[in-house]
């Protein structure tokens, strides 16, 4: 394995390393079929979350594995202390240089393959997220940011999503061109904004001989969540958020629409000037005078500012997660409802 | 409280030899009941006072009450048998550290890290600079965690350990020692935890002796969730799980209900038939299973139910309506 140059940011690790370890994958396809991750990084994260991130606080944190043919995996991670403000003299990226190089002596994989982040009932597509995924894809072509859902995980099943960028927006990104007519032109639709990697998880054989060992001298788990009929609470809150994003989502196209209004109301003012001006430059020569200047006409009609696309395609993105979360909660509990009745009707 | 001992260095405690107190190594015999002392009379004569009394001055807050248990999360063992299987070559055991935080009546280990060292047969040397370092580095992700002791895999204790361990005296209140067995003696990985004593002569050489604790498991409940799924990899040949969807999950969890059911419903039929006999206990908790589902008139049932499918249908509908809206919108920018 090549050494690994120390980097200079945050998230630009020399990825000579990771193009060695794959070939080269076609332009249209994204490096990365699969992401394996370890038990280890599984419980890692829960814990960092459990104890750090209580309230609407996202916890973040950088994951180390490395690459194999087009499977990422992904074997140990570390969390990032969260941002506060009397800490002014705190580096980020020493911390991470230092927690890299000590890991390195014990030989743990120090290969930056993403990061990960908590999320409040579904609600991770901003804008900060997508700049630091694609900072990190830049950098490192395999990266991955893997989403996991602390309440949905406490209702009784795991939720730990990985996303990337798919390449149509990283060109968009690498672009900085946020305008309506690059965006047509890249053709990129909301659903086409992440895509969704597939999670594996495995462990080694010793970890499993562990395991077995905690299973004979653990209590059996006596709480029952994922059966338990009691949702509204979480039904509401989501739908609460989802109407927030739509609320936003009308905004939003309101003022594309005010913005496309004035460029059309431009347009015929344009006209009706550019028409005056040849009826007076007819009437001057019909009199034998020199016709007027052409003027030019961008300056006196200055073009509105077309609105930045980018914030309502993230918007939409989110709706369109928010409303997969509420779909997949609701074929969960009708599967529970018609339990329950089927229990009751047995039972008179 | 059997005292655990080194076993393999035979030397005598009572050398008078002026070396440092840890590095002697500790003379107490196997087991209180049995063996003769490997050589003069005092270890046996030092057990009984040692064993039973809590270290006393200045251990953790009061001493060790009640039965001294150490409360373990999972996500410990999982990195301690992951170092573990990274460590160097030639390396017979890794060692590390634990952080966590002390309670008034036990100790809650949530963290740990590995320390790199060498191990040879005379000598042992740890990179303790590496160790603050990396404590410095969790103090600040975690500022409310601390130095508890430390961890070696491996089953035995050597007199190595003893050097680790007043090292660590040195770093935290009486440090605990946790070892996990990844050599699988007897089949079986046996992860135990130990406080350290002074014991030996008064005037004369002391030594070190390690009195195992309880070690309790504990899990914050996403946890509990988490080593359950992960638990399934051993069940799969080739170690490996996806995570499942939505309706999957309540399938499985329903099945796991139906499992559990028909052992019930099993040991009913043995009682039944004679073959084993009534537990009146057990009658009782049956009694109660079956009278927690709620009595409900049919109809007021009905309602309940319908109204909350329509509840859950209407939702469907609208996220399925907001979603096509979107798409809407968005062909409609394209144009």
């Amino acid at each position: 394995m090549a050494s690994r140059k120390e980097p200079p940011g945050p998230a630009s690790t020399v990825s000579s390393v990771a193009t060695k370890a794959r070939g080269k994958a076609a332009p249209g396809d994204s490096a990365v079929k699969q992401v394996q991750i370890d038990g280890l990084v599984v419980l890692k994260i829960i814990k960092h979350y459990q104890e750090e991130g209580q309230g609407n606080e996202v916890v973040q944190g950088v994951l180390l594995g490395l690459v194999v043919d087009d499977r990422l995996e992904i074997t140990n991670c570390f969390p990032f202390p969260q941002h506060t403000e009397d800490d002014a003299d705190f580096d980020e990226v020493q911390y991470q240089m230092e927690m890299m190089r000590s890991l390195r002596h014990v030989n743990i994989d120090h290969l930056h393959v993403g990061w990960y982040q908590s999320t409040y009932y579904g609600s991770f597509v901003t804008r900060a997220l997508l700049d630091s995924q694609f900072s990190y894809q830049h950098a490192i072509e395999e990266s991955v940011v893997l989403i996991y859902d602390p309440i949905k995980t406490a209702q009784g099943s795991l939720s730990l999503k990985a996303y990337r960028l798919t390449p149509k927006l990283m060109e968009v990104c690498k672009e900085k061109d946020f305008s309506p007519e690059a965006l047509k032109k890249a053709n990129v639709a909301f659903e086409h904004m992440f895509e969704e990697v597939p999670i594996i998880i495995k462990n080694s054989y010793l970890i499993n001989v562990m395991l077995w060992e905690l299973e004979k001298k653990s209590t059996v788990a006596d709480k029952h969540e994922l059966l338990s009929l009691a949702s509204s609470n979480h039904l509401g809150k989501s739908l609460q958020l989802l109407m927030d994003r739509v609320d936003e989502m009308s905004q939003d196209i309101v003022k594309y629409n005010t913005y496309l209004r004035n460029t059309s109301k431009q347009q015929q003012q344009k006209h009706q000037y550019q028409q005056r001006r040849q009826q007076e430059n007819l009437q001057r020569q019909s009199r034998g005078e020199p016709p007027l200047p052409e003027e030019d006409m961008s300056k006196l009609f200055k073009p509105p500012q077309p609105p930045a696309r980018m914030d309502s395609l993230l918007i939409a993105g989110q709706i369109n997660t928010y409303c997969q979360n509420i779909k997949e909660f609701t074929a969960q509990n009708l599967g529970k409802l018609f339990m329950a009745q089927a229990l009751q009707e047995y039972s008179n | 409280m059997a005292a655990v001992s080194p076993s393999p260095a035979p030397a005598p405690a009572q050398d008078p030899d002026p070396v440092a107190v840890a590095a002697a190594p500790a003379p107490a015999a196997p087991s209180p009941a049995a063996a003769p002392p490997s050589a003069g009379s005092a270890p046996p004569a030092a057990l009984p006072t040692a064993a039973p009394g809590p270290p006393g001055p200045a251990a953790l807050p009061g001493p060790f009450p009640g039965g001294r248990v150490v409360r373990l999360h999972p996500v410990i063992l999982a990195s301690i048998v992951d170092s573990f299987e990274r460590r160097n070559e030639g390396a017979a055991r890794v060692i590390g550290t634990l952080l966590g935080t002390v309670d008034k009546h036990s100790v809650e280990v949530t963290n740990c890290f590995s320390v790199p060292h060498n191990e040879s047969e005379d000598e042992v040397a740890v990179d303790m600079e590496f160790a603050k370092n990396m404590y410095e580095l969790h103090k600040k992700v975690s500022p409310t965690e601390i130095i508890l002791g430390w961890y070696a895999t491996g089953h035995d204790i050597t007199e190595h350990s003893v050097l680790i361990h007043e090292y660590y005296s040195r770093e935290a209140h009486n440090p605990i020692h946790l070892t996990v067995d990844t050599s699988l003696q007897n089949g079986r990985m046996s992860i135990k935890a130990y406080l350290s004593a002074p014991m030996g002569v008064p005037g004369k050489t002391m030594g070190v002796m390690f009195t195992p604790l309880t070690v309790k498991y504990v899990y914050y409940d996403t946890e509990r969730i988490g080593v359950d799924l992960i638990m399934k990899t051993c069940l799969s040949p080739s170690r490996v799980i996806g995570l499942s969807s939505d309706l999957q999950q309540v399938g499985a969890a329903s099945a796991r209900i139906q499992d559990t059911l028909s052992t019930v419903l099993q040991y009913a039929e043995d009682v039944l038939s004679g073959k084993v006999a009534a537990d009146n206990t057990v009658g009782r908790f049956l009694m109660d299973l079956i009278n927690q589902v709620p009595k409900i008139s049919p109809e007021d049932f009905e309602t309940m139910l319908n109204s909350n499918i329509n509840d859950l249908l209407m939702v469907t509908y609208l996220a399925n309506l907001t979603q096509s809206q979107i798409a809407l919108n968005e062909k409609l920018l394209s144009l």
